[in-house]
């Protein structure tokens, strides 16, 4: 295996551990440190990718990520929490070594899964698509298992992070439309969360997701 | 067996017993740095075994033959694993006696008698601490097997010599897998001996510790030995690391012509590792205790998922 | 039949009659006269180092068969004695041995169960046993079976008084029957149709796939039941404490062996062919078997049965390697399946011993200071050094530390499952390494379990006054122990010498042995596949560890002294240590039930603030109990009900419902 592929194999592993360290993160600022860094390894790897296939266009979307995942919602997500002053714990649902086992279960599941899928790819960076579809998989756990908005909203753009990096090892990456698309989507979701924070903030004076409970019409 | 394989397994058994503590003082003197303190000497640990073993021992009165035997045990034990582990030179004759799982196994020999004397004498901060390195040991043990198992899907072997020279002899490869058991081992090397986060070797305070509650009881050359078995400990911890993630330089048993040269890379890297383990117990605040469940289960997690790793790469 | 030299399989009938014959003649014997009890079960246990012997031998030998003019007419009992049977004649043997010298001194003292009846239970319990072992037809195989059950019901109901007891010998009788109905029916599968019911027939009778697959169901329910696997382990812990500690002993060492047998019989040499997925069922099954019976182990504070729960792990541990084997076999691989029954063979092996020596140790407890309770025991190191020491090699042994011999077994066990990289079947790659895993975890958490049971029971201070005035185990008591704890070291530091015995058993069921696949090519290393793969050599392991010990005693009193003072404990400057300031054994194993949390159901108890006297309460629970057994036992009450609504004790009535039965099988039935 050449050492391009071999770097991107590391990388994706980086990637699934840092998806397990988000899982098992208690605090927010390290979740949102965590998120820049994940978004870092994927820029990372999608350079490698870009460098070794020679597909211009993954350039683009590598600056992207960078511009977007590492410099621009984290610090959008600092801000938020600096504002809203919340820099409490998060809360898990579940107690976090239960999570990793469901997240390891999670994975076995996902890794069987794309292993037909990898067996008929030919791209360079084909084994690694089991961990991205680990990566979504565990992003969602994360989302369920927090009570507070923010990991959940966290737990939304690491999952987009998933994708983009499934996409980018089984194809090559999306066509560049279709990957402006999601960045615009990306940051715009971020913007609506933050004001969807405040909204719940000051409707339930709190950001846990529980409350929503109270919508239910009874 | 040959007869320079011999010389050199008796030579580095005999080697890391006397360098274990220098090892302990380097780290112990890097982290006073770290900390802005002035360090002590490197040769304070000696100085401390020297003094231990001049003096009276003290012995509760109703100890029992075990709480006698547990030290001399403990400090067998780990003197074996001293004779295991590759330090500067693989393929030693005794390294065949015991792949990586005896190696845990021996580990846990020593747990487990530490453990009993410690509840020999039946006070409370004995059996505390028993309780305390057993949980700890429960889940850093097996933890420890599956980083062991990463290697051994790698190298299709669990004996060290096998697995340190396929990772040093061989074409160079970069592992995904050795990424996970790197930070699982690192989480295990600290919880196993006694380090920052998990215990802190440097206070006697009841709410936290385990190793200094499980020896409370023992004084003068019973303890000593205690104290050098762990300091064997941490320096075997530390060989097993270099020896896995970094062997580059490691000589075969024998080999006298490369032998200068794997000493000092030995060195410069053991030195390298206790730096860093001194930067690692500086930068990081004592865990409560309930915490260090969770911090062990996390490395026996991530070990598992190199090992889950190792498979899809293998497509 | 040959007359000249007595065929092994002739030598073992003779033992058979033997132990029944002493049973017999335990029953005639002047009641309350212990030295005639003491000389038949020392007469048992000759008896059964004599097996041992013979099975050892005809472990190597080809099989023998011999018919035996008993049972129906037409129908005779088919013997016979292969390497498989042999191997487990060896484990009863070995174990019978040392735990009938143990019994010698246990039931002749005044210990008040040592009846008459007990020696009779007892020796044909033993006899059974061994007619279960070289059955060869499926008739004589369930009547053994059958007396084997009743036999040990009647040994576990020994103190029928106890109403506690008579409630625990129901569950093990019910769960015995529900298994030997199970085995009675995968015999019916395997004989294909035939009408044979010999094991010869069913070896060439020939079984679609499917069917193949329903009896192997079968096999591993029937026999899961009494070996103990989860879901169907809740009788272990109840039945394996109420009885005499020597049947506990026989209970947990053996007699689930012969269940593990039973399955190795039906699906090695009975069955036509072995599928993958059968072996991956019963890794799954084994995991969980495992991890369940050491978390609950941890929960106990019952010495016994704390023990029982570990029989439940070991029986675990024993089908990790069963289960790994039938991977391999059914993926092609038979070499591979080599290491997996081995690992398997020798942990039924090694569990016996050091089972059979934990449960002795107990029964010493249990008889020298009157104790089951861990929370009243302690110290006891120091009234009983003996017992003491026999426990602390037999909890070495148990938590798989080297260079005992549960260790070695544990070792071929992770070293089958490291085998799996060479698989293709890409789920079975990935699940074989968390089962090893899961084998890691267990290992561990047992160690912790005995420390807790050492530390608790025998170290530390007193907590009760019977713990300091208990008393030694006697001679023949001792002798037992001491027999098995050698075996332990033995079997530890001869894994070599133990795999070539076991070398024909291989050969026999996989058409491949350890030495073909070039394991133990060495006296000295034990390896498997090759000697790069691994190697573990517990006398090199062992003698480096006794010369530092050895050169560290002498050079700490050759270079400085070796003086020594008795003080007082060091108290922390607060005076008044006494024993309640220890841990008790919940509280030693409470973090394991705060971190494995949703496994057990806790019911606690918590005492209000203003209570002047307060008592926590906690007592863990079996959540199989509610998941499985009462609702099936609520519906059988209901089905009852529903169907006792027919009787209504008129004689009219009944007489109605026969006319009733015969009009319509006249009408119907033709």
């Amino acid at each position: 295996m050449p050492l391009s592929g071999q770097l991107i194999n590391v990388l994706a592993a980086v990637m699934l551990l840092i998806a397990f360290a988000m899982l098992s993160q208690r605090r927010i600022l390290s979740l949102i440190e965590l998120f820049a860094w994940q978004g870092v390894v994927l820029a990372a790897s999608t350079f490698i990718v870009a460098y070794t296939t020679g597909q211009g266009h993954l350039y683009i979307s590598g600056v992207l990520t960078v511009a977007l995942k590492v410099v621009a919602l984290p610090w959008i997500l600092f801000r938020l929490i600096h504002r809203l002053n919340i820099r409490w714990d998060v809360e898990t649902l579940i107690n976090i070594p239960t999570t990793m086992l469901i997240g390891i279960a999670l994975v076995i599941f996902a890794f069987n899964l794309a292993q037909p899928i990898s067996q008929m790819a030919s791209t360079i960076t084909r084994s690694t698509l089991g961990i991205a579809m680990a990566c979504v998989l565990l992003s969602f756990l994360m989302m369920m298992t927090r009570r507070k908005a923010v990991p959940v909203v966290i737990g939304f753009l690491a999952m987009e992070n998933g994708l983009f990096f499934a996409a980018t090892s089984a194809t090559y990456g999306m066509p560049m439309v279709v990957e402006f698309g999601i960045a615009l989507d990306v940051l715009v979701g971020g913007f609506i969360f933050g004001i969807f924070f405040f909204q719940v903030r000051e409707t339930f004076d709190s950001l846990d997701t529980r409350h929503m409970e109270k919508l239910r019409e009874d | 067996m040959t007869l320079g394989g011999f010389l050199n397994q008796l030579l580095q058994m005999l080697l890391v017993a006397l360098a274990a503590p220098l090892l302990m003082g380097w780290v112990n003197a890097c982290r006073a740095w770290l900390q802005n303190k002035s360090a002590p000497s490197l040769l304070q640990p000696y100085r401390v075994l020297r003094k231990l073993l001049h003096k009276d021992a003290a012995l509760a009165e109703n100890a029992s033959w075990l709480f006698r035997f547990a030290p001399y045990v403990i400090f067998g034990c780990m003197w074996l694993v001293a004779g295991i582990v590759p330090v500067v030179a693989s393929e030693l004759p005794f390294a065949a006696a015991a792949d990586v799982i005896a190696l845990v196994g021996v580990f846990a020999v020593a747990r487990v008698f530490i453990s009993l004397a410690a509840m020999d004498i039946g006070t409370a901060f004995g059996t505390l601490g028993a309780r305390r390195e057993m949980l700890i040991g429960a889940l850093a043990e097996p933890a420890l097997l599956i980083i062991f198992f990463n290697f051994a899907l790698i190298s299709q072997s669990t004996s060290l010599t096998t697995i340190v020279d396929t990772l040093a002899h061989r074409e160079f490869a970069l592992y995904p897998s050795l990424a996970f058991a790197a930070v699982a081992f690192v989480m295990v090397l600290l919880a196993e001996n006694a380090r920052v986060p998990v215990d802190n070797p440097a206070t006697h305070l009841e709410l936290t510790m385990v190793h200094e509650a499980l020896i409370l009881e023992y004084s003068a050359r019973h303890l000593a030995l205690i104290e050098w078995a762990s300091a064997i400990k941490l320096f075997a911890y530390c060989a097993i690391g270099i020896a896995c993630f970094a062997p580059w330089g490691i000589a075969q048993a024998g080999d006298w012509n490369a032998l200068p040269l794997a000493v000092l890379a030995a060195v410069a890297k053991l030195m390298i590792a206790g730096a860093g383990l001194a930067t690692l117990e500086a930068v990081s605040a004592k865990m409560r205790i309930f915490r260090v469940p969770e911090f062990v289960a996390t490395a026996f997690m991530l070990a598992m998922l190199g090992l889950l790793l190792s498979y899809v790469f293998e497509v | 039949m040959p007359a000249a030299t007595a065929s092994y399989l002739e030598v073992v009938i003779g033992i058979v009659l033997f132990w029944l014959a002493i049973g017999a003649l335990g029953l005639l014997r002047p009641a309350h006269h212990g030295s005639s009890a003491r000389l038949l079960y020392a007469l048992g246990a000759v008896a059964g180092v004599a097996l041992a012997a013979v099975a050892l031998a005809a472990i190597g030998a080809p099989p023998q068969a011999v018919v035996l003019p008993l049972g129906l007419p037409d129908l005779p009992f088919h013997t016979r004695l292969d390497a498989l049977s042999a191997f487990f004649l060896l484990v009863l043997g070995a174990a019978g041995a040392g735990i009938s010298c143990y019994a010698a001194g246990y039931f002749s003292g005044a210990h008040g169960n040592g009846g008459n009846l007990t020696c009779l239970q007892y020796h044909w319990f033993l006899a059974s046993m061994a007619l279960v072992l070289i059955a060869d037809d499926a008739y004589l195989f369930m009547v053994a079976w059958e007396a084997m059950a009743l036999a040990s019901y009647f040994l576990v109901t020994t103190d029928h008084h106890d109403p506690e007891i008579r409630k625990a010998g129901f569950l093990y009788l019910l769960i015995a029957h529900v298994g030997a109905i199970s085995i009675l029916l995968c015999f019916g599968v395997l004989q294909g149709g035939q009408g044979e019911y010999t094991f010869d027939a069913m070896r060439h009778a020939e079984l679609s796939s499917r069917w193949a697959t329903v009896a192997f169901m079968l096999a591993l329910l029937g026999f899961g039941a009494k070996a103990g696997i989860v879901p169907l382990h809740v009788w272990l812990p109840e039945a394996h404490p109420a009885a005499p500690s020597p049947v506990s002993a026989l209970l947990s060492g053996v007699m689930l062996k012969t269940a593990i047998y039973g399955l190795f019989r039906v699906t090695y040499d009975l069955l036509p062919s072995v599928h993958w997925e059968w072996g991956l069922l019963v890794l799954v099954i084994a995991v969980v078997t495992t991890l369940f019976g050491v978390l609950f182990a941890l929960m106990q504070h019952d010495l016994k049965r704390l023990l029982a729960y570990h029989s439940v792990e070991n029986i675990g541990i024993i089908l990790i390697g069963f289960g790994l084997s039938l991977i391999y076999i059914g993926t092609g691989q038979p070499v591979l399946a080599v290491l997996g029954l081995i690992a398997a063979l020798y942990h039924t092996l090694n569990h016996a011993i050091f089972k059979g020596l934990l449960f002795l140790g107990a029964g010493s407890v249990l008889k020298g200071a009157g104790l089951r309770d861990l929370g009243r025991m302690g110290g006891l190191i120091r009234v009983m050094p003996f017992t003491a020491f026999f426990f602390l090699i037999g909890a070495l042994a148990i938590s798989a530390l080297p260079p005992l011999n549960g260790f070695v077994s544990e070792w071929l066990t992770f070293q089958a499952a490291l085998l799996s990289p060479s698989l293709e079947h890409g789920v079975l790659r990935s699940i074989i390494p968390l089962a090893a895993a899961a084998l890691a975890l267990a290992g561990a958490l047992t160690a912790m379990c005995f420390v807790k049971v050492f530390g608790v029971a025998f170290l530390g201070v007193p907590r009760s006054g019977e713990a300091i005035g208990g008393r030694e185990a006697s001679e023949w008591e001792q002798l037992g122990m001491g027999w098995l704890a050698v075996l332990c070291l033995v079997l530890g530091l001869a894994p070599v010498w133990m795999i070539g015995v076991m070398d024909p058993i291989a050969l026999a069921l996989l058409d491949y042995s350890p030495a073909t696949i070039g394991m133990a090519a060495h006296w000295m290393w034990l390896t498997p596949v090759a000697p790069e793969r691994a190697s573990y050599s517990p006398l090199i392991f062992l003698a480096v560890i006794v010369a530092v010990v050895l050169a560290a005693f002498g050079l700490v009193r050759l270079l400085y002294h070796g003086r020594l003072r008795r003080t007082p404990a060091w108290d922390c400057g607060f005076p008044g240590l006494n024993a309640r300031m220890q841990d008790t054994a919940e509280g030693f194993a409470q973090p394991i039930r705060q971190i494995f949390a949703p496994v057990y159901e806790v019911e606690a108890h918590h005492p209000d603030p203003f209570d002047r006297l307060p008592r926590y309460v906690a007592e863990v629970r079996d959540r199989f109990w509610s998941w499985l057994y009462f609702p099936i036992a609520g519906a059988a009450t209901f089905l009852s009900r529903l169907i006792g609504r027919i009787q209504v004790g008129r004689v009219a009535v009944y007489l109605m419902y026969s006319f009733a039965t015969i009009i319509f099988l006249l009408a119907f039935v033709r």
